[in-house]
């Protein structure tokens, strides 16, 4: 789809957990993904499932106890930002990679007005500039995210603003720093469509003009589809579908994914068969996994190795990979079945 | 189409305000939020309405005041021919067991301290008490209905002594449905029942309500943010915008011509899981605030942000034009006058002279 490839952001075998009480909470366990340069990868997956722990870690903004960053590499521009110091990390931050939180009243400071806060922003990154300059360019991107008399408002708190007007200021906060890469952590779950329309255009049309590479969290399938270059499906504190946008929606591979897939409703179908298809049961609790497919107890394709072996990844084609042992040779599924009896009988 | 169907539900005119208090000492009236502001529609038996608009709309409030959980400012809600605003206690104890509710948050309106089992049962027990069920119950058969009901939602019987936090987001929604089931209600208002689940778990609950409405002949109002699981789930369906019913249509006329600028808006805006399509689409992206709830507008509550403002509109308040076949749209365009020709100044001069006429 792209020619010239430059990845900006390669994620490696990234594992976050969490001690909780009941055991570890193995939320990232082990995810790997690449974004270029000016490319829109999405992650999609159910609640639970890990999306926010990732990209939290990638900031490392992974509250420490109980989480910790167990393994794994984050490169940014080829330097693993999981071994700087938090002098260079707080350069990276914001300034190179800005993030916009699934719940923007957490974020924002309900006590200072939105001026003090983004003009903050603005000299917390950048520190020769002035503080005429910096409310001259935060009352500009105010502008762009479409913010109506933004001289006169930027003046208001918080409150004053309604939760889709709020969450336009953060994207305004996170662009104003011209990041090469934004995450956007649900960016347009709480908003309605109509507003969720007009942040998702800027969010697009912001990539398009500075090449931004953004990271897109969502559950929402419809949301994928129109947005992002590339997709991650998430399961389980894994990746275990990941391919270019059309070729996912076209041949999806992973049952989890044609499972969900199918189990949206549709507005644009004509058969509105009243039936939809459905993913029974629920997704596993990521404490104590044994080793298996953890999508196997609702699956429609189980076969008796995925109840004792994790599934590896297998490409499916190129630039389409899948950890399902739907794609494995019969040799090797039978040898993964010896395998683990004989390391039950131990 | 559906002549022969019953009218189960009348609502008429509507309007469910909260009045704003300045607090304090004096705590007096200076205004209200109009969240429910004049709506009439009706509900057929076994058919399903669906209810969509952004939030603050007044979805909640409306299905709300219905079920008395508010008592309207003004405006009539008639089920089966009784008028539940004017109605005695008495008759409006009868009438909720007719009348159950579905919540969005299945966590907030279950009671953490009551096990599944004492909440499933818990309007039958009370029924049972006054001696408002159409027989007598004993402990053993309200025991089985239980059982019956856990089983026909999908919930394994052998949890009943469990609490709802021990369950899943979609389980609890099974809890709640299943409570909602256990007086055989006529009707089910449902308000977010499936928003705050993950697609996956969406599709058990929407297929299991479907297959419940066909059995029990049941009829339902929905309320849902999501355009694709109301054109799913409703046989008609109204859009609502700042307190007030925008359009109301039978949901294929209305998805497939919206007449209404702003439901024009939403369907262009709701995302189709599919990047062919998705990128071919045109969409009507909208600018503009939406106006408080609290004030009076002199013009279309939609003005601010309609892509096709004449001026009429923004200083006269559009009545309801039947489209024919059911389909009833607030709008200007669609009044039999051309206003589009008509200048700032005598639309402005227009609506100065009705309002002398009135006073
Ligand atoms: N501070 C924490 N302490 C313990 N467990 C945590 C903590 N934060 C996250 N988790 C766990 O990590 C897992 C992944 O959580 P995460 O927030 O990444 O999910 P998500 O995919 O973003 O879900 P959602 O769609 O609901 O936002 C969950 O099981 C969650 O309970
Ligand atoms: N008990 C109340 N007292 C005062 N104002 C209220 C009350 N309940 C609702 N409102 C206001 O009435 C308006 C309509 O609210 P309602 O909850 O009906 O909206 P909704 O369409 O259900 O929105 P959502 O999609 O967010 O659930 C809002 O402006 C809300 O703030
Ligand atoms: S009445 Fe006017 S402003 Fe209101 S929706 Fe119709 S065209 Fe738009
Ligand atoms: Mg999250
Ligand atoms: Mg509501």
């Amino acid at each position: 789809m792209k020619d010239n490839k430059q990845p900006i952001l390669e994620i490696k075998d990234l594992q976050t957990h969490f001690k909780t009480d009941a055991g570890v909470v193995k939320a990232v366990n082990g995810v790997s993904f690449t974004v270029n340069k000016g490319e829109t990868v999405g992650i999609v997956g159910e609640s639970g499932c890990g999306k926010s722990v990732t990209n939290l870690s990638i900031m490392r903004l992974i509250p420490s106890p109980p989480g910790k960053i167990v393994g794994g590499e984050v490169l940014f521009d080829g330097e693993n930002i999981l071994d700087l110091p938090e002098s260079e990390l707080r350069e990276i931050r914001g300034n190179k990679i800005s993030m916009i939180f699934q719940d923007p009243m957490t974020s924002l400071n309900p006590f200072l007005k939105i001026s003090t806060q983004m003009i903050e922003t603005i000299r917390l990154h950048e520190k020769d500039v002035d503080k005429q300059e910096a409310r001259k360019r935060s009352i500009e991107m105010l502008k762009k995210v479409g913010i109506p008399a933004a001289e006169a408002r930027i003046d208001s708190y918080p409150h004053q603003f309604s939760g889709g007007m709020r969450q336009r200021v953060m994207i305004a906060m996170a662009l104003s720093c011209n990041a090469q890469v934004l995450i956007a952590d649900e960016p347009t779950t709480a908003l309605d469509v109509t507003i969720q329309a007009q942040i998702l255009e800027l969010i697009q049309q912001i990539s398009k003009d500075f090449g931004t590479a953004v990271i897109l969290i969502t559950h929402d399938l419809g949301v994928v589809a129109g947005m992002c270059d590339k997709v991650c499906v998430m399961y389980a504190g894994k990746i275990v579908e990941e391919a270019y946008t059309y070729e996912l929606y076209n041949n999806p591979a992973h049952p989890y994914t044609s499972g969900l897939i199918q189990s949206v409703p549709r507005m644009d179908t004509q058969n509105k068969q009243k039936k939809l298809f459905s993913i029974e049961g629920q997704p596993p609790n990521v404490i104590d996994l044994p080793p298996c497919c953890p999508f196997h107890p609702r699956c429609h394709k189980t076969m008796d190795v995925c109840r004792c072996a994790l599934p590896p990844t297998y490409e499916v084609s190129e630039d389409h990979k899948v950890n399902c042992w739907l794609y494995a040779s019969e040799e090797e599924k039978a040898k993964a079945v010896a395998d683990a009896a004989k390391e039950n009988d131990k | 189409m559906s002549n022969e169907k019953k009218t189960l539900l009348v609502v008429k005119d509507l309007k469910q305000h909260f009045p704003i208090k300045t607090g304090g000492l004096l705590n007096k009236k200076i205004g209200a939020i109009r969240a429910v502001d004049g709506i009439s529609f009706e509900v057929k038996e076994g058919e399903t309405l669906g209810i969509v608009g952004e939030s603050g709309c007044g979805k909640s409030t409306t299905v709300r005041s219905i079920a008395q959980l508010y008592r309207p400012t003004s405006g009539d809600v008639i089920f089966e021919g009784l008028n539940l605003c004017e109605a005695k206690e008495k008759e409006l104890v009868l009438a909720r067991r007719n009348i159950q509710m579905i919540f969005q948050d299945p966590y907030a309106s279950l009671d953490p301290r009551m096990t599944v089992r004492s909440i499933i049962s818990e309007p039958l027990v009370v029924f049972n008490k006054r001696g408002l069920l159409d027989k007598k119950l004993t402990k053993l058969e309200i025991e089985e209905e239980v059982e019956r009901l856990m089983e026909r939602v999908g919930l394994n019987k052998a949890f009943k002594n469990r609490y709802p936090h021990e369950f899943s987001g979609g389980q609890r929604q099974r809890i709640g449905i299943a409570r909602a089931l256990a007086l055989n209600p006529r009707i089910i208002l449902a308000d977010e029942p499936v928003s705050a689940l993950d697609v996956s778990i969406q599709a058990q609950i929407l297929n299991l309500l479907n297959e419940l409405q066909k059995e029990l002949n049941l009829t339902y109002i929905f309320i849902a943010h999501d355009l694709a699981v109301i054109q799913h789930i409703s046989t008609r369906v109204a859009v609502m915008y700042l307190g007030k019913i925008v359009e109301l249509a039978d949901s294929a006329d209305l998805y497939d011509n919206p007449a209404h600028p702003y439901t024009q808006a939403l369907l262009s805006a709701a995302p189709i899981p599919d990047p062919e399509i998705e990128r071919k689409r045109q969409r009507i992206i909208l600018t503009g605030d939406v106006p408080s709830p609290d004030k009076i507008q002199p013009g279309c509550y939609f003005q601010a942000r309609c892509p096709k403002r004449m001026p009429w509109c923004t200083c006269h308040v559009p009545p309801t034009f039947d489209l024919g076949n059911n389909h009833k749209v607030a709008c200007w365009l669609y009044d039999e006058k051309d206003y589009s020709k008509i200048s700032k100044e005598e639309a402005q001069a227009d609506a100065d002279k009705n309002k002398t006429e009135v006073k």
